[in-house]
């Protein structure tokens, strides 16, 4: 049975179109992942699973029950780790697990024992009695995600589980979800807007843009689908003529998706290796200053581009929150 | 019991539990009314003819003080909504199988018995500064459940406006707005003999003025309880709709989320 199915999803907030026909579903203990830059639905998406938000049309099933028409058989099946932490801060992480049980009916030693384990399985076992005010950024997503979980739903929403933790709390939080996968035997729909870490992370990946599902599939099929390589030319200087090295490169034959990312070039080609030299000269011909070059087999990167048409990292960048705000 | 006492008495204990975290809240609950009472009480301690019918003025002051600390506490009680939401603590409540009812009534009630507890205090002190409660044992019932229904009106109130504006500025303007102008609107810290007719008429709809009324009643006459009845049933009315307001500015945040 699929835990998750989305049929046409659509929401609409003043002059922004969120959601505009989100279609996919997650078979029962996957791990799913909703890639997408800043703005493209994912949140969304997610605040409609989990019955936050109502659709303005379309249909979405968590768990076998309609999120519009059964949202409480919903909310008791089902864990959110928003992307804002939702802990109280006040009180302790002890305190804010057990509120969290006894909303969802848990109560007396079952409660408690339950509340002792999940300490523990996030590591917060020796911090569990102090106000969650003194917790670090890392510790307080652990401690989200310990009450998103206290009453062993079957889904586990993350929404943009590693936002904001530095790379060595991301690290970590990467080997809890792979261990909650396997221990708590979930379903896990994860947002991320780090390439990596769907990867890393998702067993299938649907990269959203604009409110819509781009493409779908498992992380290698999707780079699979992408033939040959990819080459990066990082120029050791532009004078502003960025624009004249992509066309440079453009016009070679076989070279594909050039793109600018800071002062590298980007191509796809066939082949690296044949690709470099002829890439190399033409560049050099032009009086382009070449500091180094590498190829990669493709990337989700490259995946995003060649299915949206835009660059991952600028479209990210374009759609920031002014401050740190809510992503719709 | 019904899920929505259940989640209410759960999210009061929280609230009433991180508050007791706060040593300066605390002591600024226990200190401010007592401030209050001693230089008012001692301002006009001379003027003999503000007191009404009371033996002293800190008689006549000290009902009044209970109410306006009530009411004061009542309009600043949307702040901690306004936390609540920054914090995305009603999200995670709304996304689990939590009573939306719960998640406002409780700080509606997190308000009127914090008001009761300040209300125990201020008659203490007041004891201690002579004041005789002549309602006997009811005068002390009537006074607290005047402070808070009183304070419950206005954290009605207050939590609608914090769930229409969820901005703390705003709420702030407001709360300063509502508190000074009702306070003076009503006999807290004169009898209602010496107002200016037309304020006399506005008082006569200031919900802050019912609870003074009762309270003052059950404290400086004890009897006569008729009049403070209707007060009290006025007051219940109020929270009734300050709290449907509360919840109706809840279902509007639900939608716009």
């Amino acid at each position: 049975m699929d835990a998750i199915v989305a049929e046409s999803l659509t929401k609409r907030y003043k002059a922004v179109q969120a959601l505009d026909g989100v279609s996919f579903s997650v078979r029962d203990g996957e791990v799913f992942a909703l890639l997408g830059p800043n703005g493209a639905g994912k949140s969304t998406t997610v605040r409609v699973l989990t019955t936050l938000t109502r659709p303005d049309s379309g249909r979405a099933l968590v768990a076998g029950e309609d999120v519009v028409r059964h949202p409480n058989r919903v909310r008791q099946t089902i864990g959110y780790v928003a992307q804002d932490s939702g802990v109280d801060w006040e009180a302790t992480g002890r305190e804010n697990i057990l509120l969290q049980g006894r909303i969802h009916g848990m109560a007396g030693r079952p409660l408690h024992a339950r509340v002792d384990e999940l300490l523990e399985l996030v590591g917060l076992d020796n911090a569990a009695d102090r106000v969650a005010r003194g917790y670090s950024g890392g510790m307080k997503r652990r401690l989200d995600i310990a009450i998103g979980l206290v009453h062993k739903p079957r889904v586990l929403f993350l929404d943009e589980p590693t936002t904001g933790l530095d790379p060595e709390a991301r690290a970590a939080m990467w080997v809890e979800v792979e261990r909650l996968a396997h221990q708590e035997n979930l379903t896990i729909l994860l947002t991320t807007h780090y390439l990596e870490e769907a990867d890393r992370l998702a067993e299938r990946v649907a990269i959203v843009s604009r409110g819509k599902i781009v493409v779908e599939g498992t992380p290698e099929d999707l780079k699979a689908g992408l033939r040959g390589e990819s080459v990066s030319v990082e120029l050791r200087e532009s004078d502003g003529r960025l624009g004249e090295a992509v066309q440079v490169v453009q016009a070679l034959d076989g070279a594909d998706e050039v793109h600018v990312d800071g002062r590298v070039v980007r191509a796809r080609v066939p082949n690296g290796a044949q690709a470099i030299p002829i890439i190399l000269s033409a560049l050099d011909g032009r009086g382009f200053p070449v500091a180094s070059v590498t190829t990669a087999r493709p990337s989700l990167d490259d995946v995003y581009l060649h299915y949206t048409g835009r660059d991952f990292a600028a479209e990210d960048e374009e759609h920031k929150p002014a401050e740190k705000g809510r992503e719709r | 019991m019904p899920q929505v006492l259940r989640h209410t008495g759960w999210m009061i204990v929280r609230q009433a539990r991180n508050l007791m975290r706060e040593p300066v809240w605390i002591a600024m609950m226990v200190i401010q009314p007592m401030i209050w009472l001693l230089l008012y009480g001692q301002l006009f301690s001379k003027v003999t003819s503000l007191r009404g019918g009371a033996s002293s003025y800190i008689e006549f002051l000290t009902p009044g003080i209970v109410c306006m600390n009530a009411f004061f506490g009542g309009t600043w009680s949307g702040m901690a909504m306004i936390s609540d939401l920054d914090r995305h603590v009603v999200d995670r409540f709304l996304a689990a199988p939590a009573s939306r009812l719960a998640i406002v009534l409780s700080q509606v009630a997190r308000a009127g018995i914090t008001a009761i507890l300040q209300a125990l205090i201020l008659l203490l002190v007041g004891l201690a500064l002579g004041v005789r409660v002549h309602g006997g044992v009811p005068g002390w019932l009537v006074v607290c459940v005047a402070s808070a229904l009183l304070a419950m009106v206005f954290s009605g109130f207050s939590n609608g406006v914090a769930l229409l504006l969820r901005r703390e500025a705003s709420m702030i303007a407001t709360a300063n707005f509502v508190g000074l102008p009702l306070m003076f609107l009503s006999s807290i810290l004169l009898a209602t003999a010496l107002m200016p007719g037309w304020i006399k008429q506005i008082s006569r709809f200031n919900p802050v003025n019912w609870g003074v009324n009762a309270a003052r009643n059950a404290v400086v006459v004890g009897g006569d309880w008729g009049p403070t009845g209707v007060f009290l049933l006025l007051l219940v009315a109020a929270t009734a709709a300050t709290s449907a307001f509360a919840t109706w500015t809840f279902r509007a945040y639900q939608r716009s989320i």
